[in-house]
């Protein structure tokens, strides 16, 4: 363990305490994975949590199939690499209907091959405790979530009627088909994380990093040509610049920006004296106001 | 990208530091952990609005938003609101009012904060408890131009129910009573000497204003008489010192980390105290003892773990040990008893009834619980104490609580992790209370059960049956003492051991003190309930014949007895047929206010969802029904 930090070790220690409270109280939980970076911390304190056991649960990644490419080649090496039981979903109907980025308009697309393709798995799977990764610190909607967020049997969130959260004893009883989303991260903040990749050495997605990537801009965002199911508009040409992202989701809604940061430490120097807050590169919060509350109560994460 | 310059409002910009520099401060950080409460448009989200952006952590995107929704819904005339940086739901940024607790973070060179943001008016007290549970200091913010009302000092007694050792009074809107010194005075002694009553040991009271920075970064220009510190120049240097460590070791077992046959270990957070391999601990439950083997953690074993670690802990022998045990020094072991005082606040719409049935939530312990007597409620605007039988929403009380099984425990003054517990609803599953232990009962520990050689199935032998409760629930009127009558008559002339316990003879006897309040009403069926697995446990074929109008008592009695021991039978006549046969002409009396709380017009009658049996008294005579209920217990005996 790190000598140094006692503040990392004291959130490190509350995250360890809720990921073994759920695997003490609930009869089914799953961790999900979203592959990022805040994931990519979650996963490794699952880790530290049950050590020397493995976690007694499995990971599960819903997969709208607009992810990055290395965003997928990372998962399944972090999977082989640790010996873990990962479960991937899509929803079958939204690749069916053809359900996209592009035509659909952002909020359609991630309300059906995110929001119902994670209610679908949950409900096939009869999860009932989900670990997420959301900190308290990313939105405002956010800064309201309690530890343990108890959903209705329709995944419903409501956030005017939560349970009381006393000290750090969580109420984890339920009804048949309701469920509760943990959040062993909510006190973490987005330097604490890069903080902590940096001192226990944790791989994440090399597209954190800047590199040099064929990019188009498109209202004001910089988005990553990863493949060929980018429809460029008449004005538009790829051109190469050195780029990285803040935070990753589906390629066509997840903005880059210029960077010269090759290496977690240059990142955190990039961050104290950054001026933009993390969410800013994602399309989807926004949509409208109270976007990601919307979402929230809808089920998404 | 929004190009927007982010200065603060006192024109410092933010340094350059580097990663050296940045891991260097770090390191040294500290912790802290504050509360902000007040009433309702005292200003607490501006104030932290405030801080957040005087300490530049508002990003640029951020502001873009802030400067949009300020011309929106703001309520500074299209100034920047700084109150809307914190108000994240949508419902109350349209109403202008925070309705839930929420948690900020922001770090300055000294000190690290994570700020618990919490509601001021009364209906959403308990989110202030929320907020108070996990805080190392409070801020209370007033207005100056209100003084001491009556949240802040309900806020008060909170925040030191909760064991909150600092405080700061936060005085706000000194820009409208013109930075009065006279109007800051009589506020600040107003207030020190209600917090002294409650034993708050240190009190700081500050002269600021939010809105325009005066006192919360910077010293104030506007307030030369004041020569404390700013706010933040207050939080960054308080001492409050955290002694867990110093405390005897606790360590609650929470998950049985067992890896294949060769690993068993305990894993768990300590909450006090510290622990080295070769200590030896004691365990809660049974008192015995073994040596702590290893301390295993993912990056290799320890030589010591303190309070706070999260740990895998083997031992040197083995012992049973399961979730919820605490391991504990020897010779400074927690309480381990079924009775112990507390002090309770309450949550939930539906009150709070002694001798209801609770689930009790201690670390990793689960029980059921119920209050055993209300002691006195507190009036958290006066501290008096004040007689009361029952606990509404947001009320406090000092009670006797009794548990199911017995529970380890410590003072909550002495140890907040291993003394504090939450109450949930049996049905509703909802976090009905939370609550702070004073200190065992003595009783609990001197009476034992006696073991006795003549046993149940002994006595049920001899009369050569199956012993059992029938639990007739239903209105009055509904003709459940009629039903029970008959079946009594039936099994009689059968040869059967039988006792009728009638709902209005009880109230003769055992229970001619009680009345008909919702507490009472719970009390009166714990006795018959309790009475009815005496005379089971004696062999008899017990018939209690009560309105037992609530879900939660008929459940409590089920809970007593063994599962085929209990049949709840449901006599389901509608209300217009009860108040039509009317025998005893209390529904008249009712209907004419006459009598109070009477079940089905002024109190509810909660309809059973599981009875064993519904008879439908309005369709089918006794004899009918009685004849359906001797069919059920034919096929009750069957092996």
């Amino acid at each position: 363990m790190f000598e140094s930090s006692r503040y990392l070790r004291r959130l490190e220690a509350e995250s360890i305490y809720i990921l073994r409270e759920v695997a003490s109280e609930f009869r089914n939980p799953v961790m999900l994975y979203s592959i990022g970076k805040d994931s990519s911390v979650m996963l490794h304190l699952a880790m530290k949590a049950f050590y020397p056991s493995k976690p007694p649960f499995p990971l599960l990644h819903v997969d709208t199939t607009w992810k990055f490419q290395e965003m997928i080649a990372f998962r399944d090496e972090t999977i082989a690499r640790l010996g873990l039981d990962l479960i991937v979903h899509t929803n079958k109907e939204g690749r069916e209907m053809g359900i996209n980025p592009i035509d659909h308009g952002s909020a359609h697309y991630t309300d059906v091959m995110k929001t119902q393709g994670l209610k679908q798995a949950l409900d096939h799977h009869r999860f009932d405790a989900a670990f997420g990764g959301a900190r308290r610190d990313e939105e405002k909607s956010r800064a309201k979530e309690r530890v343990f967020s108890f959903r209705s049997a329709s995944h419903r969130w409501e956030p005017k009627n939560q349970r009381p959260e006393l000290w750090s004893l969580f109420n984890s009883r339920i009804n048949l088909g309701e469920s509760i989303r943990a959040f062993p991260l909510s006190n973490w903040t987005e330097i604490d994380i890069w903080h902590y990749i940096l001192l226990e050495d944790i791989p994440v997605v090399p597209l954190y990093f800047a590199a040099e990537r064929l990019v188009v801009e498109r209202d004001g965002m910089l988005i990553m040509v990863d493949d060929d199911r980018l429809p460029l508009e008449a004005n538009e040409t790829p051109v190469k610049r050195r780029v990285r992202f803040r935070t990753l989701g589906c390629y066509p809604l997840t903005g880059a920006i210029e960077s010269e940061a090759t290496s977690v430490s240059e990142i955190i120097e990039e961050l104290i004296i950054s001026q933009v807050s993390e969410r800013q590169g994602r399309l989807i919060d926004h949509d409208q106001a109270g976007a990601m509350e919307k979402k929230k109560q809808e089920g998404y994460f | 990208m929004p190009d927007l310059k982010i200065v603060a409002a006192d024109g410092r910009q933010r340094e350059r530091q580097s990663l050296s520099e940045f891991l260097a401060s770090e390191d040294e950080k500290t912790l802290l952990k504050v509360l902000t409460c007040g009433s309702v448009d005292d200003g607490k989200s501006t104030l932290i609005g405030r801080l957040l952006f005087d300490c530049q952590l508002i990003f640029a995107d951020q502001m873009d938003a802030l400067e949009q929704d300020s011309r929106r819904v703001g309520s500074t005339g299209g100034e920047l609101d700084l109150a809307l940086l914190v108000d994240g739901l949508q419902a109350e940024r349209e109403q202008g009012i925070t309705i839930d607790v929420a948690y900020r973070y922001f770090s300055t060179p000294k000190r690290k904060f994570i700020v618990a943001d919490t509601p001021g008016h009364e209906q959403y007290t308990r989110n202030m408890a929320t907020g108070a549970s996990t805080s190392d200091l409070a801020i209370l913010l007033v207005d100056a131009r209100k003084g001491i009302l009556t949240q802040t000092r309900r806020h008060s007694c909170i925040v030191s129910l909760l064991g909150i050792r600092h405080v700061v009074l936060a005085v706000n809107k000194m820009d409208l009573v013109d930075y009065s010194e006279e109007r800051f005075e009589a506020i600040a002694d107003a207030y020190t000497n209600f917090a002294r009553e409650l034993g708050i040991e240190n009190i700081v009271c500050i002269p600021l204003s939010a809105l325009k920075g005066e006192n919360v970064i910077q010293p104030s220009s506007e307030m030369q008489w004041y020569h404390g510190p700013s706010l933040l120049a207050h939080l960054e240097t308080v001492d409050v010192g955290d002694n867990a460590a110093t405390l005897p070791l606790r360590l609650p077992v929470q998950w049985i980390n067992r890896r294949n046959d060769d690993f068993r270990g305990y894993a768990g957070t300590i909450a006090s105290g510290t622990l080295r391999p070769g200590d030896e601990v004691a365990l809660s439950s049974s008192g015995q003892t073994a040596k702590i083997s290893r301390i295993v953690t993912y990056d290799g074993d320890l030589e010591l773990a303190a309070a706070g670690d999260a740990v895998t802990v083997t031992l040197d022998r083995e012992i049973d040990v399961s979730r919820g045990d605490i391991m504990a020094a020897p010779d400074a072991r927690p309480k381990f008893a079924d009775q112990f005082a507390a002090h309770i606040i309450w949550f939930s719409e539906n009150e709070l009834l002694p001798g209801r049935p609770y689930i009790l939530k201690c670390g990793g312990q689960l029980t059921t619980v119920s209050v055993s007597a209300l002691r006195y409620k507190i009036n958290v605007d006066t501290l008096d104490h004040v007689a009361g039988r029952s606990l509404a929403l947001n009320e406090v009380a000092f009670c006797n609580l009794s548990t199911e099984r017995p529970i380890a425990f410590d003072a909550y003054e002495e140890n907040r992790r291993t003394g504090s517990f939450i109450l949930i609803d049996k049905l509703t599953n909802e976090t009905v209370g939370a609550g702070m232990i004073v200190y065992e009962l003595r009783r609990a520990t001197n009476i034992h059960w006696q073991s006795l050689d003549i046993d149940k199935t002994a006595r049920a032998t001899l009369k050569n049956q199956k012993p059992c409760c029938l639990w007739f629930t239903g209105l009055s009127g509904s003709g459940k003492s009629t039903i029970a009558n008959v079946l009594e008559k039936k099994l009689h002339a059968m040869g059967c051991h039988t006792y009728l316990l009638d709902g209005d003879n009880v109230r003769h006897g055992l229970n001619r003190d009680l009345g008909f309040t919702d507490a009472d009403r719970v009390e009166n069926i714990r006795r018959v309930a309790e009475t009815a697995k005496l005379f089971v446990d004696a062999g008899l074929i017990v018939m209690v014949s009560f309105i037992s109008p609530f879900k939660s008592e008929r459940r409590m009695a089920r809970d007593m007895f063994e599962d085929e021991e209990f049949v709840e039978v449901w006599v389901d006549t509608p209300l217009e047929i009860c108040e039509k046969r009317d025998a005893k002409g209390l529904y008249k009396k009712a209907r004419a206010g006459e009598i109070k709380n009477f079940t089905g017009i002024d109190s509810a009658y909660e309809i059973p969802e599981k009875a064993d049996i519904r008879l439908s008294a309005g369709d089918e005579t006794p004899e009918e029904l009685v004849s359906r209920l001797l069919t059920l217990l034919e096929f009750h005996n069957k092996d």
